[in-house]
């Protein structure tokens, strides 16, 4: 309930969407990819840290080079960053990923992270934006319309969304979430680490739903929490759902 | 001012030149000035559903290359004066569409047509996003079934974050459903999405539904938009499309089998 309670009842939401970090790799080599984060690291320390991050390997397997997931991951967690979510990765990668808690999302449309000239790891950009706003209070996230197959919506902290959130779509929250229309995508919540943070929705679909990165997929979820109002919450490591009456 | 209609879908085939022809049409019937613009560059079939194949001399490209006038381009309807058609182009590369020529044109057309309606090419790549970039509204026309309601869903992601209405913060595209190919005996075994499932998933108000229609083909085939063929539940579907559209209210038809009737009136008159 903490998480709940403690934000006040703002007067203003602001619907904005923040793109997260994609980490782009093209090369498999480890000592290198550190070495050139750690560079990045040394420019915005303060930017780098925690930052939750996309794993990208579109460019490595479409070259068929092999990258060690779980090494990778752990580099990145040792560097302070916050994995949420890994895309573009082979089957043994998407398999490695799972057992470390790392969410498999889906590939994009095609634009972005296969376009993007590869090696530079979090794009500039988004630093620039950080910059420029550094004392602004953190504020929740409303979404008062549908959220669309192939949207992604990234809250820094909570999340409501009043209407209907589609299959292929993700909604993603440092906080906690709320839908008030039928959740058919992918939502994770507490995506920061904060595994005291719950998903809330009146019609539960989801394709996958995820705290703190602990996750099910849909096949997992049980027959009897579908298609009912319920409240998801993380205990010792697994997924609890509860009916919300 | 003009208002832009883009008729989109994502998924190919579903009837949006259909219902292109079908809607722009029934506006100049109604009295206004309408155009109705190709953007299937490569494939146009616009004006065969027209009518007008054999009348094509310039197309779009031609005006955004300035290789020829807008008026030199745009074809006059031979059935309604209040309507007007621009070709694609057959021949060339969909790389010529860039979006300062059509902007150029809107702005054009828009001082002298009351409404503009872009048949939009299947796929949600930069075609499709180049049709519905300009527009005011959206006809989103979706079969009832799964994989074509998915599309829509995609399509209306794209029209509410990447047109120039969203990328400008203006008042965004005005969403209409418009759910085509519905047959009530097929929902009632199973095989199809019924009206209902269909709004839940999209979450949208429903303008009208066309029902699967031999009327459909046979108006394509000789060039007749089956809005003109006022006897057939296709043409009287889109006529209430348009009516609906235009403000009025009308009671929504061909839901339900109930209404049998008429395509038994239909089969019989043959
Ligand atoms: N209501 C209907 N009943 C029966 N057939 C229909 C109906 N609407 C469209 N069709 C048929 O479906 C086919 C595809 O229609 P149409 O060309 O309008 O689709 P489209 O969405 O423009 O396709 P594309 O994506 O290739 O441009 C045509 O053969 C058309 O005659
Ligand atoms: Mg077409």
């Amino acid at each position: 309930m903490d998480a709940l309670t403690q934000h006040k009842p703002a007067l203003e939401f602001k619907s904005t969407t923040i793109n997260v970090p994609t980490l782009i790799l093209s090369s498999p080599n480890l000592t290198e990819i550190e070495a050139l984060l750690k560079q990045k690291i040394a420019q915005a320390p303060e930017f780098f840290r925690h930052s939750p991050l996309i794993l990208d390997l579109q460019a490595l397997s479409d070259h068929q080079q092999e990258l060690d997931c779980s090494e990778t991951i752990r580099l990145l967690r040792n560097l302070d960053f916050l994995p949420i979510g890994i895309r573009g990765a082979n089957m043994a990668q998407k398999e490695e990923a799972a057992t470390l808690n790392i969410p498999v999302l889906s590939n994009l449309p095609q634009s972005s992270a296969a376009a993007e000239p590869p090696p530079k790891p979090p794009v500039e950009k988004t630093t620039a934006e950080k910059i420029d706003e550094p004392t602004k209070p953190i504020e929740n996230m409303l979404i008062n319309h549908p959220v669309r197959s192939g949207q992604q919506v990234y809250s820094k902290a909570d999340l409501i969304v009043t209407a209907t959130v589609s299959a292929g779509a993700e909604i993603i929250a440092e906080g906690n979430i709320h839908v008030y229309g039928s959740l058919r995508g992918k939502a994770l919540a507490g995506a920061s680490g904060n595994s005291n943070c719950h998903i809330f929705c009146s019609d539960l679909q989801a394709e996958l739903i995820s705290i703190a990165g602990t996750y099910q997929v849909s096949d997992e979820i049980s027959d009897t929490a579908k298609n009912t109002p319920v409240q998801i919450s993380l205990k010792e490591q697994s997924l609890v759902i509860n009916p919300l009456k | 001012m003009g208002r832009i209609i883009v008729i989109t879908s994502g998924k190919g085939g579903v009837g949006k030149t259909t219902t292109s022809a079908a809607i722009a049409m029934g506006l100049a019937k109604k009295g206004h000035k309408t155009v109705v613009i190709d953007f299937d560059v490569g494939l146009r079939n616009l004006d065969l559903v027209m009518g007008c194949e054999r009348r094509v001399v310039y197309d779009l490209i031609n005006v955004i290359n300035e290789e020829s006038s807008l008026n030199q381009a745009l074809i006059k309807d031979k059935r309604c004066n209040q309507l007007f058609i621009l070709p694609a182009s057959q021949t060339r590369d969909k790389d010529a569409l860039s979006q300062e020529g059509i902007e150029k044109i809107l702005n054009q057309l828009k001082k002298e047509f009351k409404y503009i309606v872009c048949d939009s090419p299947a796929g949600i790549e930069r075609g499709a996003q180049l049709a519905m970039y300009f527009a005011d509204d959206a006809f989103v026309v979706t079969n009832p079934e799964v994989s074509s309601v998915r599309d829509s869903d995609r399509m209306l992601g794209i029209l509410a974050s990447k047109s120039q209405r969203a990328e400008n913060d203006e008042e965004p595209i005005q969403e209409y459903l418009l759910l085509s190919r519905y047959s009530p005996s097929r929902v009632k075994m199973g095989e199809m999405l019924s009206v209902e499932d269909v709004q839940e998933i999209l979450s949208m108000d429903l303008l009208g539904v066309v029902p699967e229609s031999q009327a459909v083909l046979n108006a394509s085939n000789k060039g007749i938009p089956v809005i003109l063929d006022e006897q057939s539940d296709a043409g009287q579907a889109y006529a209430d499309i348009v009516a609906r559209y235009l403000g009025e209210e009308r009671e929504h038809r061909f839901i339900d089998e109930e209404k049998k009737g008429l395509f038994g009136k239909l089969f019989r008159s043959k």
